[in-house]
């Protein structure tokens, strides 16, 4: 085994994520027979490879919009009633959430 | 409503057949009553469609051009954002989702007169290969019911297959438009990366996510691919490459093509893939085509180096479900990082769950070398494989999928082995290369097979070609 069960637990709360117990054993021999097959990465040369994050077009070119950023000007965006109509809970125009300090 | 093409209708509006509202009633109907067998659809939304069909037909009593879409009843993959109806990603973190604008695929099928008839069931969050990772229960495959469709677009498949809509959107990241278009039998393209704004989409993995088309012929597909191509300021990834004529372009001259057939695509498939696809490729001999061996070297490291990438996309992509601006929260009392964790761990299913640990533990401190940059070298290893190709072939052909569509339940158990389906359509997305799904007869069973073409980026036109003389020979 890769994996131990403090690792899933230390992993799932970075990822905040809350699994039972049964989900925690489950998740560790799910990620671990994943991760199992991951490690024939190891065996690819990738010396002097560049990474490869996106597939960009046009990048080289500094007139290519793809590429660029584009020009810095204030466009409409929703209007605050409407982003907040999906919110589970909303007030006065905010979010609502939870406490976030504990005392 | 199953003998319908964009061309029938097109023609029978044109004739005075029928009406575009004659023919969303008939598509709505024929749906609901067809719908509990596969449980394709999630949702049929009449008021859009019967709206969008009025407009079709009072543009033509005006002799005004209704767009290449006309009166077309359509379907689109529940990852794709409709205004005012319901969108859920087929998960119960959107369940109660209505979102507040159009996805820009569906905006241009709209204005070209496309006629959406509903949203279509998908694995949840679009991860998974079988649909069977719904919240809202797995579709089954119209060819043969007590099998999965493919996935994750498994809803767009079917109800092309089922004849319950005419064309439909998919998304595809690792192969979730091809793998469903072979289980199904109907064609389904996954296009360049950047040629469809991703504006609208639900994020799964941002440098692999596609929208695509699902259709009964390639013409179709080639069709509804035109109409949603093309730069969109709203997605920063959109090529501006121009947009060719795709379905004009085909012409059905294939001659002194010269195609490539990649030795490590055929080992992992069975007897019936192995000889369709070996048919295949003899049937384009005969149209005068030149078939060679070629090698792919790196395609043996596609699945780890695909499932790394994607994962650790998708755990990012997937932070913004917490219970705050959007969808599900947890109705357990806490605090706020409380509330984050139980929402989640609430509002998401087994397989999301799965990926979004994988993904966020590739990319932890101490495995981000190993794991994530390892797997971004791999992947431009998987690109080169395809770029030396096409400096000597015109188009690779492969098999979509090492086995045609297997049984629901079969493989739900074992994440490694439900990956494996990917094994052949994830390099092609790695890559970023247009590659599509085209119907080659069927297995045991009657189960269909299909036949991947894929040709260099921005070469969908040659891959149209190819496909439709292929489709017509």
């Amino acid at each position: 085994m890769r994996l131990t069960d403090k690792d899933v637990r230390y992993v799932a709360a970075l990822a905040n994520l809350n699994l039972s117990d049964e989900e925690t054993e489950r998740m560790l021999h799910d990620l671990d027979g994943i991760l199992a097959q991951m490690d024939a990465l190891a065996e690819i040369d990738t010396e002097g490879v560049a990474p490869m994050a996106q597939v960009l077009f046009g990048a080289d070119d500094p007139a290519h919009e793809t590429a660029t950023l584009r020009a810095d000007l204030e466009r409409p965006t929703l209007d605050k009633e409407v982003a907040l109509q999906n919110a589970p809970m909303s007030g006065e125009g905010y979010f609502k959430v939870p406490r976030v300090i504990e005392r | 409503m199953t003998r319908h093409t964009i061309q029938s209708i097109r023609e029978g509006l044109r004739a005075k057949e029928f009406t575009a509202v004659e023919v969303a009633r008939e598509a709505l109907e024929f749906a609901e009553r067809e719908n509990p067998k596969t449980n394709a659809y999630l949702l049929l939304c009449p008021e859009r469609a019967l709206a969008a069909a009025a407009e079709v037909d009072r543009k033509l009593a005006g002799g005004e051009d209704a767009g290449a879409l006309a009166g077309v009843p359509m379907a689109v993959k529940d990852v794709i954002l409709t205004k005012g109806v319901r969108t859920t990603c087929a998960s119960k973190m959107l369940e109660n989702y209505i979102p507040p604008y159009d996805a820009t695929a569906v905006e241009r099928i709209e204005a070209a007169g496309g006629v959406i008839i509903g949203k279509t069931n998908c694995d949840e969050f679009a991860m998974g290969s079988s649909n069977e990772n719904s919240y809202f229960g797995p579709v089954r495959n119209p060819v043969a019911l007590d099998r999965v469709p493919g996935g994750s677009s498994g809803g767009s498949a079917a109800v092309v297959a089922q004849g319950t809509a005419v064309v439909s959107l998919g998304s595809d990241t690792g192969g979730s438009i091809r793998q469903p278009a072979s289980f199904c039998g109907v064609v389904g393209v996954t296009p360049t990366y950047g040629r469809v704004s991703r504006y609208g989409l639900v994020a799964f993995a941002s440098s692999l996510d596609h929208i695509g088309p699902f259709a009964r012929n390639v013409r179709d597909s080639a069709t509804v691919l035109g109409v949603m191509s093309g730069r969109d300021p709203m997605d920063s990834t959109s090529a501006d490459a121009p947009v060719p004529n795709y379905a004009g372009g085909l012409n059905g001259d294939v001659r002194g093509m010269t195609i490539g057939l990649p030795v490590e695509y055929m080992k992992h498939a069975t007897g019936d893939t192995v000889d369709r696809i070996h048919e295949a490729v003899a049937k384009l001999r005969t149209m005068g085509c030149e078939v060679r061996d070629i090698s792919l070297p790196a395609t043996d490291y596609a699945i780890a180096t695909y499932y790394i990438i994607c994962t650790a996309e998708a755990s990012a992509n997937l932070a913004r479900f917490d219970g705050v601006r959007y969808g599900y929260r947890s109705s357990a009392s806490g605090t706020l990082s409380e509330m984050y964790r139980n929402t989640r761990g609430e509002g998401f299913g087994a397989e999301v769950k799965r990926r979004i640990m994988l993904g966020t533990y590739v990319l932890s401190h101490g495995y981000y070398d190993a794991y994530y940059l390892k797997a971004q070298k791999v992947r431009a290893l998987i690109a080169r494989d395809f770029t030396n190709a096409f400096q000597t072939v015109d188009a690779i052909v492969a098999p979509v999928s090492p086995f045609p569509a297997f049984r629901i339940g079969e493989k739900v158990n074992d994440p490694v082995e439900m990956y494996l389906s990917d094994i052949y359509t994830i390099t092609g997305s790695l890559a970023g290369i247009p590659c599509m799904s085209v119907p080659c007869g069927t297995a045991e069973g009657g189960l269909p097979v299909g036949l991947q073409i894929l040709c260099n980026h921005f070469e969908e036109q040659k891959m149209f070609r190819l496909a439709h003389a292929f489709e017509n020979s």
